[in-house]
């Protein structure tokens, strides 16, 4: 790889770490009280950061599949996680369900990356693509996941007289539940569409920004830049079906009943007995 | 001829495991007009959702024509026995759009809407085909409920399980329910029958031929 970017010593970032000053007469002339939050904030970002060049370096040096593996299985469940704990109505199992989407829907599009899209990388599992690859497909379909998520379990307790009537009315489970697992799976993929009709226009992504500062020719970056918007489409909607699905298939059961008891919200008081 | 009949319900509270229904029996055959009576949190409610399938037994089963429902036949069997809520829920859109939804259900495939059949029920109502155009978001409580009714009515259900179908309706539309519901059941007495919960004496009195007493979760035939 060409270096034809210019390395940063200490002191150049140091330099630029100093402008926190500005923040911080900002928040003493207003009194806006957000000293100590600064303070954190800048630390965090310091040592955060450090922590995963840390891990990154070690990963690259090492440049083994179990390494790399073992890396992206860390970053899926923890995308997983996370995507559950957005949700503000949660239910026996969506734990599960949010890992499993997760990591269903990030690697199945990364096996698809890495060995056929990207054919001509030294190995399948070379660091330098799958990690930061890895990286944009969770942090996407994470979001994707949670809306749907949210969406699907505030659509069930907005509508559950209306499941409720149709159910009664001999509708089977999925005709009561399609109005909710549609919208959800809608609003799932809204913000990856959204950004897919801007893209380039309103601002330039930070993958592609990234690669013009370290100097790869602008075309590049751009044929860099679509490939990764279609993957991450495609991670995010298989995501967002696959955990709406899995959610529906635990909230009715198959005696064609709906079970809005298991739907809890994180502020309720825990159940008694 | 149809049969509707409850053998030892029991259904448990999932929280504190309290009995909330225990040891119901009963049987309900075509032609009866079964008025059900109680204090309110006596378990009316949840019995006529037992019966519904929508929600689960702790104990016991219910039959339909001597046959039990699971899975992939609870929706026919909610095709024959359709449940009316207390406060039926309406979609967006006309009244008309309402009575057709059920018919884009896979259950109701077989049938179309009926709307002169329709129009001769909304007369008995004192309501002329003006009130098919009219948009759910401007009905009344009461209209709301006469809808949900029509819209169980029109399915041609075997038993009906009604939970307080008048609750919300000034007293001469509850009397003019109350006479539709007899002529839908003059109509077909041979196939057709009500569980018909009320709060009412002299509703349960007018509209059944057969009362039953619920107390604390207990059925009582009088």
């Amino acid at each position: 790889m060409s270096t034809s970017y210019l390395e940063l010593s200490l002191w150049q970032v140091a330099l630029a770490a100093s402008l926190i000053i500005v923040n911080a007469i900002i928040s003493i002339v207003l009194k806006l009280g957000l000293g100590r939050t600064l303070l954190l904030a800048s630390v965090r970002t310091i040592v955060q950061l450090a922590l995963v060049g840390l891990v990154l370096q070690t990963v690259f040096e090492w440049n083994r599949w179990y390494a790399v593996v073992g890396l992206m299985a860390m970053m899926t469940l923890i995308a997983g996680l996370t995507a559950a704990q957005r949700s503000k109505r949660r239910y026996p199992g969506i734990w599960t369900d949010a890992i499993l989407s997760v990591w269903a829907s990030s690697w199945i599009i990364m096996a698809f990356t890495l060995l056929a899209v990207m054919k001509g990388i030294d190995t399948w599992y070379q660091p330098q693509y799958a990690i930061p690859i890895m990286g944009m497909l969770l942090g996407n379909t994470l979001s994707g996941i949670s809306v749907g998520l949210n969406t699907f379990g505030e659509g069930l307790v907005t509508r559950r007289s209306e499941i409720e009537t149709y159910l009664a009315l001999g509708a089977t489970r999925w005709e009561a539940g399609r109005d909710a697992i549609q919208n959800a799976i809608r609003t799932g993929m809204i913000p990856i569409i959204n950004s897919m009709m801007i893209v380039g226009i309103v601002s330039l992504p930070g993958m592609m920004t990234g690669q013009i500062l370290s100097g790869t020719a602008p075309m590049q970056a751009v044929k860099y830049q679509i490939v990764i918007m279609f993957l991450i489409a495609s991670s995010t909607a298989l995501g967002t079906v696959g955990v709406v699905l899995l959610g529906f298939s635990r909230l009715f059961n198959a005696e064609h009943q709906f079970l809005p008891g298991q739907l809890r919200s994180p502020a309720d008081p825990p159940r008694a007995g | 001829m149809n049969t509707l009949s409850g053998d030892n319900l029991g259904r448990k509270d999932p929280a504190s495991q309290r009995w909330l229904l225990r040891g119901v029996n009963f049987k309900v055959t075509s032609g009866d007009r079964c008025a059900i009576v109680g204090p309110s949190g006596a378990g009316k409610t949840l019995l006529l959702r037992s019966l519904s399938l929508l929600d689960s037994l702790d104990e016991g089963e219910v039959r339909f024509n001597g046959k039990t429902y699971h899975g992939r036949s609870v929706p026919d069997y909610r095709r024959q026995v359709v449940y009316l809520h207390q406060r039926p829920a309406l979609w967006e859109g006309t009244v008309e759009a309402n009575l057709r939804r059920p018919f884009g259900l896979q259950a109701h495939q077989a049938r179309q809407f009926d709307r002169s059949q329709m129009i001769k029920w909304l007369a008995l109502l004192d309501r002329n085909a003006s009130f098919l155009e009219q948009p759910q978001r401007e009905l009344s409580g009461g209209e709301t409920q006469l809808v949900g009714f029509l819209r169980a009515i029109q399915l041609d259900p075997s038993i009906l399980l009604l939970d307080e179908p008048t609750a919300s309706l000034d007293h001469q539309t509850a009397i003019a329910v109350e006479r539709l519901i007899d002529h839908w059941m003059a109509a077909g007495t041979e196939s057709r029958a009500f569980l018909w919960v009320t709060h009412d004496l002299g509703q349960a009195e007018r509209v059944s031929n057969r009362t039953l007493q619920m107390k604390q979760g207990e059925l009582r035939d009088d």
